[in-house]
């Protein structure tokens, strides 16, 4: 037995998680697979305590990489890390990159996540040709968009409800070159930020912005757009990039030192810096996709009593009133975002419970205060839910099961396609059964 | 470097054969499992090995297999001048206390067949003017401990053969190199629960492959176990018989 959590260290499960470099040796008796937990809340984690879960990161094995197509073939415990590095100096990348990148592809596919890029190349799920799935009834099936569809529909996005994810087929995109070209927009409140990732997202395959969301009045929503595309062969260096440098976070931090004084003190220090000499050039591309990566465990910055990560999508046109309101709410409520992250989205994919959609998606990293926490997240869902939007089960711990419903209606599709491949809910997590109506 | 590797299929031993096809090392697997060699061997020559990745089926069980395996590796890599032992067995003392045919099935494995396997690498080396061949034992051969009894007595007469192997013949040119893990995470110690300082294969290897290539007689893993081991080495037996460690 092992005390498991998600990226966010709250909430803990105690329970057996089951390691080996063969998915099947351990999945037949487990409730759930689980990648690298990086997933926040409760997604990763089993129905119950004293369950079992079993782990794909042992089972990392590329299996196919066609150099010329750029299809590559992995088990489902591959890590993006892996990838990136085994890909990058053939001209080949991750069609989509989360923001870090120690996920497997199981996981990538479960979450069915989304980049920089999403509102060009949509989500992972798009680039995935086909599946190797464990089934509920013990079957092993190969699925993708023209063997079993529904299923395959269902299982991007899917949470690890659907089965147990064995092998990952992707289309990977090509590079001009090892490089990532970047450059920064500071922008001084919430309409200049919209408009402005807007028009960056015309242009550039990257965008993203990030804001200070302890800003009020007339500099709410201040921030900066950062946009990037990989570098042109004549940009870029002629070596390839080095590996970087990974610290540690050798202890918990004190649970005050994220604070909203030092959030506020942060927030003015890297707005202005960045106002003051926004950086233009070429940059590592790990530094851009996954800046946080550098930190190995930064999420004991947050204390013991762990963090939460909230992430929605507001389907926003030309109206961004609601962002307003979304952020009135959050400074009204006091929820001292340490990490603020604001993208535009496009069109939704094709995963049944897939997290993005046409419209803006904030993201916010909470430190975890019980029940205040509780009531500022039913406040935004309730927010969230009258402007039609979706929160993101990746990152999801306190959502309450009705306000969950009210925000997809798609759910019924999805329990359709679960209940036709797995009567008995064989398959269930944490998340399943606070979200889903499982049993524990 | 051209490797003969046995073991490279799970654990640290697939993470140190990765670290090697990274780098270009040409490499031939052993191993008793024929699909899963064919899919380590697929997943190395991705990665990087120079040229195809060979296999040849090697089961230390089975003392019959051991000799022949060792002459195919060697004809598929044109002559390997590094050998690497990362296969073993382990089970719990307990597991090994009411089972005697898994119990004699471990002694076999991890002390005589693997020695047996050496002895025969050892002939090749040397007849070519030396090489490096590298075995993990264990820090469970350091003293005689309550919990690893019996794994601990296998690792114990390995440790102690590849150091008179390796003071016998470094002068010739073979350099012996004995990796003692202490805990480390993988699909072996599964279901245990890890102590302190437990480590990661990844990083086992790393600090492997470094010494294969400086040629350092004995290595533990992660580096912490030299110290922790060094007090254990000289804890009187009074108070060794009281800890449960």
């Amino acid at each position: 037995m092992t005390q498991l959590s998600g990226w966010g260290r709250t909430p803990v499960v105690e329970a057996s998680e089951r390691l080996s470099e063969d998915m099947l040796d351990v999945c037949r008796e487990a409730v759930l697979t689980r990648g690298l937990g990086r997933s926040y809340g409760d997604a990763s984690l089993p129905c119950r305590p004293g369950s079992t879960v079993a782990s794909s990161r042992l089972a990392d094995r590329v299996l196919s990489f066609d150099t010329t197509d750029g299809v590559l073939r992995a088990e489902a415990g591959f890590r993006l890390t892996s990838l990136d590095a085994l890909v990058r100096p053939l001209g080949w990348a991750s069609p989509v990159c989360p923001g870090t990148s120690w996920v497997t592809l199981g996981g990538m596919v479960a979450s069915d996540v989304h980049g920089k890029n999403h509102h060009v190349a949509g989500t992972f799920g798009e680039h995935v040709r086909a599946l190797r799935l464990l089934v509920a009834d013990g079957r092993v099936l190969d699925v993708g968009p023209a063997d079993e569809p529904e299923l395959f529909a269902a299982t991007l996005g899917g949470m690890g409800l659907t089965g147990h994810i064995l092998e990952v087929e992707v289309q990977l995109a090509r590079t001009a070159s090892a490089w990532i070209h970047i450059e920064e927009q500071p922008v001084a409140n919430l309409d200049a930020l919209i408009a402005s990732l807007r028009a960056a997202s015309r242009t550039w395959p990257y965008t993203v912005a990030w804001v200070d969301a302890l800003a009020r009045g007339a500099s709410m929503g201040r921030g900066v757009v950062m946009q990037g595309r990989w570098a042109e062969p004549h940009e870029a260096p002629a070596h390839q990039p080095p590996s970087l440098r990974e610290f540690r976070m050798p202890v918990d931090l004190p649970g005050w030192v994220l604070g909203r004084f030092s959030v506020k003190a942060f927030n003015e220090v890297f707005y202005h810096s960045h106002r003051l000499r926004p950086r233009r050039g070429i940059v590592h591309p790990m530094a851009f996709f996954y800046p946080l990566d550098a930190c190995l465990d930064w999420n004991r910055m947050y204390g013991s009593r762990g963090l939460i990560q909230y992430q929605c999508v507001l389907p926003v046109a030309d109206d961004t009133s609601v962002v307003r309101r979304f952020f009135e709410t959050l400074t009204r409520i006091g929820g001292a975002s340490f990490l603020t992250i604001v993208k535009d989205c496009g069109p939704e994919g094709r995963g049944l419970l897939s997290f993005p959609r046409s419209g803006v998606s904030v993201a916010l990293d909470l430190p975890m205060r019980g029940a205040a926490t509780q009531a500022l997240v039913d406040a935004l869902n309730e927010l969230v839910i009258e402007a039609g939007g979706r929160i993101y089960l990746a990152k999801d711990a306190l959502t309450r099961p009705e306000h969950f419903r009210a925000m997809e209606p798609r759910l019924e599709a999805f329990n359709a396609v679960r209940r036709a491949w797995d009567p008995d809910a064989s398959l269930r997590s944490a998340l399943s059964v606070r979200l889903l109506g499982d049993e524990a | 470097m051209k490797v003969a590797f046995l073991g490279a299929t799970r654990g640290m031993g697939r993470s140190l054969a990765r670290l090697m096809a990274d780098r270009g090392d040409a490499l031939c697997l052993l191993g008793r499992d024929a699909e899963a060699l064919a899919l380590s061997a697929k997943d190395l020559e991705i990665r990087g090995s120079s040229g195809s990745v060979a296999s040849v089926l090697c089961d230390l069980a089975d003392e019959a297999s051991i000799v022949p395996a060792i002459e195919q590796a060697d004809a598929a890599l044109d002559g390997f001048d590094t050998v690497v032992v990362t296969a073993g067995a382990f089970a719990t003392q307990e597991v090994l206390e009411q089972d005697a045919v898994l119990r004699a099935r471990l002694l076999a494995v991890n002390f005589a067949n693997t020695i047996q396997l050496c002895e025969a690498v050892r002939v090749r080396l040397l007849e070519r003017g030396g090489g490096t061949l590298c075995v993990f034992s264990s820090v469970a051969g350091e003293r005689g401990r309550k919990p690893v009894g019996l794994y601990g007595a296998t690792k114990s007469g390995l440790s102690h053969y590849l150091e008179s192997l390796d003071h016998c013949h470094r002068a010739a040119g073979l350099v012996t190199v004995t990796v003692k893990p202490g805990f480390v995470k993988t699909s072996m110690t599964e279901g245990l629960d890890p102590p302190p300082f437990a480590g990661e294969p990844h990083d086992v290897a790393r600090r492997v492959l470094r010494a294969i290539d400086r040629g350092w007689p004995v290595v533990y893993c992660p580096a912490i176990w030299s110290c922790i081991m060094l007090v254990i080495r000289w804890l009187p037996r009074a108070i060794m018989r009281r800890i449960e460690f």
